[in-house]
């Protein structure tokens, strides 16, 4: 049965049906439906079950803020919970499923929770669950959570697409209706640069819902004038589908765009967009949202606000069938005689006000709604009044309890609103977010002629603002009503009146809290959870605090409001992270030599941003030790090659250059000579190891460093930061060059025939460096070693970075050589003794590192705040070598180290490892740690405790240069 | 001997993508050129500025840093540090109708062209990574990121550009 008007609905095709399903069950409709209008028209009331007591639940609203009509929304793998079905438009083949019930939806076996609603009052679960404590984790809360809450998420990773992104304007105007459209058409003509937001998929507001004349027009038709003259200037962007989330700093807002939400092939289109709007001015245009009022039984399939029933049977067709009105204002009576007077069958107007009684229609002056029947959807209104009480037969019923103005932005920046005793609700006060003002019904002000001048007298304010004129502008003629109310909160008749239907807050729930003490607003939402479900208690929030008002015979101003923050409505994660998920939550950095290596096999580990090769398997080789060995032996016997291109450059240039190196490093590099190489170490201001790297002066006042890969960033903005904070004026600049040069080391007993390969004769003593030509480009060539063996490292623009490292591979093979990774690069390291961030973790000082001789008698960023007491006293934890006494026994980094006999605890710890690593050069595990007074204990053996991996190992202290201490190798 | 073959830094363009187009950029030889105190460099551009400088362009890249981009490095011995640049940075052009829109994806820069007019530059971020930004003309913009995330780049820009171009 079809409960459609013939020939209205503004917003629905009637040529192009559509069809789609819920709860498996399929429903023929319309394009441009909602879920909530498609079921309605279906004659489908039930959409939903109660949070707390599973209670039958329909559609309360047509908007954004509906409490009770959350559904699970199935597309292509994707199941998205509490969607609003107002909100949600249909497509061809939507599958939309009802959620919160255990069996079919008439029939939720959870409903048994409604019996027993006597217990599930506020605070239940803390009063009941407490005892015995070791039950809530593992029996109370399971249970809780599988009957409580609402949609399921399908527990798979999102992978569709969002977008995010940003957007300017001059003004920015938050809500398409009488307000917004008068504000945006005042900017625009005075050629502001506008943006117009607005949630519906057509914009228009109110003037939709209720069709007031505007212009001698009607008012979707005026709309679309104004429509059509925005959408032709070039300064103006409507954003329709587009809800404004958030006001936050500096002019700055939130908004959600519903992007391929609403069709059946969204393509490559993302879900949603996510947009950043900066605005030098904003006005909120945002509208009211109508507020039921708590009667006995209000939440069953059928009661509706008159706003909602208004937007239904206007925008959609639907046919509420006969309606029961129950209002307390004079906008529920306008509104019922709009209905009335589009042949809508009005059963009764129901007000508690003493009103002449002289509508065309029946009409209960001095009454109120005191109950409700109809077990999944309503089929009667009691009615009290003077003469008893009346059982009225109604397939709907329409709440107006008066406008709450949508001021939620406004309060964004924790502004508070004030009590307006003229329309019973709360309106924002002037400056509550800077640069936002506040016009139409957001503000209070509610008659259609009210809100267009109010929109363009707000505009031309803001025009004053941003240096523009505002143009001379006639307003259009329309309705200029006023609107009278008087408060009616809540229906005192026994029975469960609801406040907040998404959460199952009852008064009776309110006057419980104000009864236990929690009688402020903060903490009578907290222990109610009225205004926590995903509406965030739009419809809601003002009642309940005016319960609780009475309750405490404060007053509502005195009780005032809970924190407004955002979003204004819920934002899917996925949005605000669009883009960030897998390989785009951080970029790549690839290095030259990256698309040989990984032809090579060669198993790729992250080191910061960077790719890096761990190892380079052979034939045979199945994981990385026995790579990792063969590389190590080869290095150590042939030659290896290994792309540095990772580690940070720093070109420093200046006659101040040396002078400012002094200051920044503990040693001192003004004295290298031209040519020459030195290794640094740089503190930080608080005095401990920041980075140490290399210092190559390639001419007079021309200097290049390195840093290690993982602070290459933070030494390049230490020094930005040295530079301009302590000695702008000095004669030295800065620039990073590490993604100029690619960079390869060449090490090994053969690297000099390697080198040679390249026509590069290598004549440089240890630590020289010197240009070179290789193949005709120019580079440069440093005879530096981090493995220990004679190491060189050659460098080229990066451009031939590929085709060098390709050459290098040829060669060091050619030579019984190989390249090798990151595990035989630490290897070869730790055999050396040679420290990374592992060891300079931030917490070590120079000389816990054994680099006390670094610290030149100069002064350095650093070295003041190295001296202080706790740095330098005795028993401070020092670098050591370790050495399992048993030889075949593997070390492990992390673990803890103590004296022989000692337990694992706290107070008895020595130290800790740092690195460990499989030597085949000695055939044993090595490790490098931190030893409480270290230096003096080595030949000592102590115990290596890992708690985590339950490993205890014997291990000798030695000093941490295990191989070649003399350094004789390197030397050459 | 050997013989090294240069290799340019992003794959897979050029790309169009609904009304935008996104292809590989030479810019030829890069120099920064960042002036001494108190030494004053002939044409040395204003923030935002691109200042034409012979064959070349001046390219203000920062905080008393330019880039000379498509001349060769001049000799400005004790007057100012210059660096060769030209193998730092990945090089592409972003064009076509919907270039702003593509850009406003990922750059929270101003685009409107009263605030970042045809002939300046800016430095910014795109996404996660750190560019400059000359905007030769009001849907034409040159991007330059740094060489080692050539792929990200390309990978951000053509992903917001299908996600534009689906919405035309």
């Amino acid at each position: 049965m079809s409960f459609r008007i013939p020939g209205k609905g503004l917003m629905i095709d009637r040529t192009r049906p559509v069809q789609f399903s819920f709860d498996g069950k399929r429903f023929d409709v319309f394009q441009g439906d909602t879920l909530a209008s498609a079921l309605l028209a279906n004659g489908q009331r039930l959409m939903g079950r109660s949070f707390k007591y599973h209670r039958p639940r329909g559609v309360l609203t047509a908007g954004s803020e509906e409490p009770s009509a959350l559904v699970e929304i199935h597309e292509r793998g994707q199941q998205t919970p509490n969607v609003r079905a107002t909100v949600q438009e249909l497509y061809e083949g939507l599958e939309a499923r009802s959620q919160n019930r255990i069996g079919p939806l008439g029939f939720d076996l959870l409903a048994v929770n409604d019996l027993m609603a006597p217990f599930f009052s506020a605070g239940f679960y803390y009063k009941t669950f407490m005892w015995p404590r070791a039950f809530w984790e593992k029996i109370y809360e399971p249970a809780i959570r599988r009957a409580a809450g609402l949609g399921r998420l399908s527990g798979k990773h999102d992978e569709a697409v969002y977008e995010k992104a940003w957007a300017h304007c001059d003004l920015l105007v938050i809500g398409a209706g009488p307000a917004g459209w008068m504000a945006a058409l005042v900017a625009a003509r005075a050629g502001a640069d506008v943006i117009l937001a607005d949630e519906d998929r057509r914009m228009g507001g109110r003037l939709l819902a209720d069709l007031p004349e505007v212009g001698g027009q009607a008012g979707p038709d005026w709309a679309a004038g104004v429509v059509a003259e925005l959408a032709a200037l070039p300064n103006v962007r409507l954003m329709t589908r587009t809800t404004v989330t958030g006001a936050y700093d500096d002019g700055t807002f939130g908004a959600l765009e519903r992007v391929g939400l609403h069709v059946a092939d969204p393509g490559d289109l993302p879900r949603e967009c996510f947009w950043r709007i900066v605005a030098k001015r904003a006005i909120l245009c945002a509208g009211a949202l109508e507020r039921p009022i708590a009667h006995p039984d209000n939440d069953r399939p059928g009661v509706m606000l008159a706003s909602g029933v208004s937007a239904m049977v206007n925008k959609w067709g639907v046919d509420p069938g006969a309606v029961v009105v129950f209002s307390n204002n004079d906008s529920g009576l306008a509104a019922t005689r709009r209905l009335f007077a589009q042949g809508i069958r009005i059963a009764a107007y129901v007000d508690p006000r003493a009103i002449p009684v002289t509508e065309p229609f029946p009409v209960y002056a001095q009454a109120q709604v005191t109950g409700t029947r109809g077990r999944l959807g309503l089929r009667d209104v009691a009615v009290t009044h003077a003469g008893g009480t009346s059982l009225i037969e109604a397939r709907t019923l329409a709440l107006a309890g008066g406008w709450n103005p949508t001021l939620h932005l406004a309060c964004h920046r924790n502004g508070r609103p004030e009590w307006s005793e003229r329309i019973a609700a709360f309106v924002p006060r002037a400056g509550m977010v800077p640069g936002l003002s506040v016009a139409g019904a957001a503000r209070g002000v509610f008659s259609t002629a009210a809100c267009l001048a109010d929109g363009a007298a707000s505009a031309a304010e803001a025009l004053g603002d941003l240096g523009l004129n505002p143009p001379a502008l006639s307003l259009p003629q329309a309705e200029d009503a006023p609107y009278a109310i008087v408060p009616l909160w809540a229906v005192d008749a026994g029975g469960r009146a609801w406040l907040d239907f998404a959460n199952d807050v009852t008064t009776k729930d309110v006057k419980l809290a104000a009864q236990e003490g929690y009688s402020s607003v903060e903490h009578m939402k907290r222990y109610t959870t009225q205004g926590m479900a995903p509406d965030q208690g739009k419809s809601s929030n003002v009642a309940a605090l005016a319960v609780l008002a009475e309750a405490t015979g404060q007053g509502i101003p005195a009780t005032g409001t809970t924190t407004y923050r955002p979003p204004f409505t819920p934002v899917s994660i996925a949005a605000m992270g669009a883009g960030g998920r897998a390989e785009g939550f951080a970029p790549r950095r690839l290095m030259t030599s990256d698309a040989q290596t990984r032809a090579m096999g060669a198993p790729m580990i992250e080191a910061g941003l960077w790719y890096r090769p761990s190892y380079f398997p052979r034939a045979g080789e199945t994981d990385w030790r026995p790579a990792c060995d063969r590389e190590v032996r080869q290095v150590r016997e042939a030659v290896g090659v290994a792309d540095v291109s990772t580690l940070g450059k720093i070109d420093v240039q200046g006659a101040d250059a040396g002078r400012f190196l002094d200051f920044v490093y503990t040693n001192t590099m003004s004295t290298l000579p031209v040519g020459k190489v030195r290794y640094g170490l740089m503190l930080r201001e608080d005095g401990f190891v920041m980075d140490d790297g290399t210092c190559a002066r390639l001419g007079d006042t021309h200097y290049l460093i390195t840093t290690t890969t993982a602070a290459a960033g933070q030494v390049m903005r230490h020094l930005d930061f040295v530079h301009q904070a302590f000695c702008a004026g000095w004669d030295v600049r800065l620039i990073s060059v590490t993604e100029t040069w690619a960079q390869f080391a060449v090490a090994g007993p053969r690297a000099r025939d390697v080198l040679a390969g390249l026509g590069v004769q290598a004549a440089l003593p240890f630590m020289g460096c010197a240009p070179v030509q290789i193949g005709g480009v120019a580079g440069r060539l440093f005879r530096i070693s981090f493995s220990g063996e004679e190491g060189y490292e050659v460098a080229v623009p990066a451009r031939y970075g590929a085709s060098l490292f390709a050459e290098l591979v040829r060669l060091a093979e050619a030579h019984e050589g190989c390249a090798y990774g990151m595990e035989a690069l630490n290897v070869l390291r730790v055999e050396k003794g040679f420290i990374t961030h592992a060891e300079i973790h931030g917490r070590v000082t120079a000389d816990d590192v054994g680099l006390g001789g670094m610290v030149a008698r100069k002064d350095c960023i650093g070295k003041p705040a190295s001296q202080r007491p706790g740095l330098t006293e005795p028993g401070r934890e020092q670098l050591v070598g370790l050495m399992p006494v048993n030889q075949g026994e593997v070390l492990t980094a992390g673990a803890h180290l103590y004296n022989e006999r000692d337990a694992a605890t706290r107070e008895n710890n020595q130290g800790y490892v740092t690195s460990v690593a499989p030597s085949p050069t000695l055939d044993m595990w090595l490790g490098l740690g931190f030893l409480k007074n270290g230096r003096a204990r080595h030949g000592e053996v102590i115990r290596l405790d890992d708690g985590l991996r339950g490993r205890k190992v014997l291990v000798e202290v030695c000093h941490p240069v295990f191989f070649d201490p003399e350094g004789g190798r390197m030397r050459g | 001997m050997v013989d090294l073959i240069a290799d340019g830094a992003a794959r897979g363009l050029p790309v169009t993508l609904g009304r935008a187009s996104l292809v590989g950029f030479d810019p030829g030889p890069v120099t920064s050129i960042a002036p001494f105190p108190g030494r004053a460099v002939p044409g040395f551009p204003t923030p935002g500025q691109v200042v034409a400088q012979g064959a070349g362009r001046m390219v203000w890249a920062g905080r008393g840093m330019a880039f000379l981009i498509g001349a060769p490095a001049p000799d400005l011995q004790g007057q100012a540090a210059v660096t060769d640049q030209s193998d730092g940075w990945v090089w592409v052009t972003l064009s076509g109708a919907d270039a702003v829109a593509v850009l406003a994806r990922l750059v929270p820069l101003d685009l409107r062209p009263q605030a970042f007019p045809a002939g300046t530059t800016a430095r910014s971020t795109l996404g996660h990574l750190p560019v400059l930004l000359i905007r030769e003309a009001v849907d034409t913009f040159r991007i330059a990121a740094f060489r080692s995330m050539a792929g990200s780049l390309v990978h951000d820009l053509t992903g917001a550009m299908r996600a534009v171009a689906a919405r035309r």
